[in-house]
């Protein structure tokens, strides 16, 4: 069996971006150049080349194509796109070096989510006859899901906005974080409510930014870096795209629970889905959940979830930890969930 | 910039029976071979994968099972005041409908609250026949239920007999169309903002790549064959040459210019990549590969940062150019 593991991950500061276009050339060529910095490689060296992204996001047709520029793809590299997170761009870029297809590979994903109205653009996901046509933007479709926690008794408004004090206390050392500080629960609590009951702290903000995670198979990846996190586990799993019939406090069903690690970066962007992956996860308390902030304090729409991973195998990278769990999810109200298990060797 | 486009979508036999039904202001579920019934039905058992058993009548009226209440609501949702977007089981049904429900205040608003479909006055054969659900009420319910059905399908199929064919309004729902309008703000790259100052300047301004030495116009921002930025301002003669061409012969909604005319890839003199541009000012089939051609510039008080301030290219009646000039770009 082919051992690979993560040996690079760069991102891009999540914010609003006016010198950014919905291309992501802007914003992916100083992310790549990191990684080529920190692993030695230059692009010649990557077998296969795998981006996430959204012509909805973009407003416009094969968006994607334009993102190429910034590899410099003369002579033809072998690439390949996902309309959706780069999370699941790492997953095909990992089943490629799986399959024997390539030895190192490069998973990007990027996001300009101020350039749309985030909101309305995500109702677009939704199930095109019977629901996308009234319009449900994605902070409502949360909300809903919100509530029926809080009224099963499985969370509180208070647990919400902890949650949020929590990650934005955790983001103060987190330089592509785009909300961070101290915040009061108390105080969180006093603001009115966006989409009852959520309020803004439970939403994760509107930001630009990109993200990259290099894998490379066994011997690779030991010469490539110091202390690569090998991956153990990589699945993801997808309920039902009808939002009524989905139990939705059930997340990441059949990813399975109880994973011992020592980091979990969640991919959650509102304050109740932390709680709601922590569960279906089955983390307990020995584990650092969202060290960076996650994506409450940045949330680059198609590099987030591809981020979650890139922290988790970081703290590994660094000497953090010696196991940790990314998480990404795509759809509403956690439809898709993916989770890549790595760990120190 | 706004971009709209009419989504026109067939809906397939569970679908449309149940837009079709929507319009005569019923709401069918589907029957799940374990007996469960889906509403709005589903087109495949998610878990079995199979077919519904059948259609069933459900509701119309429902439970709320949760809620989130909307201060401002965006473009194209229900209704234009604050609303609740609610999961609503129809009574029959084991799954729930998401749609918005009209109270006036969140205050209004609790799970398990009664609600019921108010129907558009003009329905069309949608999901929006169902304007929004308003609260009902026990006594409201019961005398719905006494009165008979204002339509039926049984009645539908009689006046079918008796008078040929469906009348439009009564014939199946088939095909459904949703208006997409969406809003974005474009962000001009700095070597996007460079090409179009430099048109308003009356200038063509293009970008060296520092590594390879390429010039692009207009600006890609970064070199696509070394990945780096390309930033160094070049200036461009507005001549060039047509490296190939295509006539339009089709007329479609929008379109500036009456067919047939020419579209072309345009290589200015000095640049290294084409760009696409209309060729006029010629009958269409005197353009050819190679042709020399020169900008038309708007009026200079109309020059502005937009690319339509050169409208076109003409023919620059110079001899066409040595075939080696751009045989790499062919």
């Amino acid at each position: 069996m082919t051992e690979v593991a993560v040996v690079g991950f760069a991102q891009s500061p999540c914010r609003v971006r006016e010198d950014a276009t919905t291309g992501g050339v802007e914003m992916l060529v100083p992310i790549f150049a990191e990684v080529y910095a920190a692993t030695g490689l230059a692009k010649g060296d990557i077998g296969f080349w795998c981006s996430g992204s959204s012509d909805y996001l973009a407003g416009r047709a094969f968006s994607f194509v334009q993102a190429v520029d910034a590899i410099g793809a003369v002579p033809p590299i072998m690439e390949s796109h996902v309309e959706m997170d780069g999370a699941w761009a790492l997953y095909e870029a990992w089943v490629k070096i799986m399959s024997g297809e390539a030895e190192i590979a490069l998973a990007y994903g990027f996001g300009k989510s101020s350039g749309a109205e985030l909101r309305r653009v995500l109702a677009l996901q939704l199930d095109p006859y019977l629901v996308a046509p009234l319009w449900p933007d994605a902070v409502s479709v949360a909300a809903l899901q919100a509530r029926l926690g809080i009224e099963a008794g499985l969370w509180t408004e208070k647990d919400m906005a902890q949650v949020a004090a929590r990650c934005r206390a955790a983001a103060v050392s987190n330089p592509a974080a785009q909300v961070s500080g101290e915040a009061a629960v108390e105080y969180l609590l006093g603001a009115p409510y966006v989409a009852d009951p959520l309020r803004a702290h439970d939403c994760a903000p509107v930001g630009d930014g990109a993200a990259v995670v290099v894998l490379a198979a066994g011997a690779r990846a030991r010469e490539l870096c110091e202390r690569p996190a090998w991956i153990t586990s990589f699945a993801h799993r997808i309920e039902s795209g009808l939002l009524g019939a989905r139990d939705l406090l059930s997340a990441g069903a059949g990813l399975g629970a109880g994973y011992p690690v020592q980091v979990a970066e969640l991919h959650a962007p509102f304050t109740h889905q932390e709680i709601l992956l922590r569960r279906g996860l089955g983390l307990d308390g020995g584990t650092e959940v969202n060290p960076s902030g996650g994506a409450l304090c940045g949330n680059p729409m198609f590099a987030a979830g591809l981020a979650r991973i890139g922290c988790a195998a970081r703290a590994i990278m660094s000497g953090h930890a010696s196991t940790a769990l990314g998480h990404a999810t795509s759809g509403p109200a956690l439809q898709q969930n993916l989770i890549c298990v790595m760990e120190a060797r | 910039m706004e971009i709209a486009f009419d989504y026109t979508r067939s809906l397939g036999p569970v679908l449309g029976q149940f837009m079709t039904a929507l319009r005569e202001r019923r709401v069918l579920g589907a029957r799940s071979a374990d007996g469960t019934v889906h509403a709005p039905p589903f087109e495949y058992d998610p878990v079995t994968h199979r077919p519904p058993r059948e259609l069933v009548q459900v509701g119309p009226a429902g439970t709320v099972l949760t809620w989130t209440w909307l201060d401002r609501p965006l473009p194209g949702q229900p209704l234009g005041r604050p609303f609740g977007w609610a999961l609503i089981r129809l009574d029959g049904a084991d799954t729930a409908m998401l749609h918005a429900v009209d109270t006036g205040s969140a205050a209004a608003m609790r799970t398990g609250m009664r609600v019921r479909p108010r129907w558009a006055a003009e329905r069309t054969g949608s999901i929006r026949d169902i304007e929004c659900f308003e609260p009902s009420t026990e006594a409201a319910e019961a005398a719905e239920a006494a009165a008979p059905a204002a339509w039926t399908s049984a009645a539908a199929e009689e006046e079918e007999d008796a008078a040929g064919p469906a009348p439009v309004g009564t014939a199946p729902v088939t095909m459904t169309v949703t208006p997409v309008r969406l809003r974005y703000e474009h962000t001009a790259s700095p070597g996007e903002s460079a090409y179009l100052r430099g048109l308003a300047g009356g200038r063509l301004t293009g970008q060296r790549c520092p590594a390879c030495g390429k010039v692009y116009v207009p600006s890609r921002g970064t070199c696509p064959v070394d990945g780096v930025p390309a930033d160094e301002a070049v200036e461009l003669p507005d001549t060039g040459t047509v490296t190939t061409f295509s006539i339009v012969n089709v007329a479609y909604p929008g379109q500036q210019v009456k067919p047939p005319y020419v579209a072309a890839a345009v290589l200015l003199d000095g640049a290294d990549i084409a760009f696409q541009h209309l060729i006029l000012g010629c009958a269409p089939g005197e353009v050819r590969i190679g042709m020399r051609v020169r900008a038309v510039w708007r009026p200079r008080e109309e020059w502005a940062t937009t690319a339509s301030t050169i409208t076109h290219f003409r023919p620059a009646g110079e001899p066409d150019a040595p075939y080696e000039t751009y045989a790499r770009h062919i």
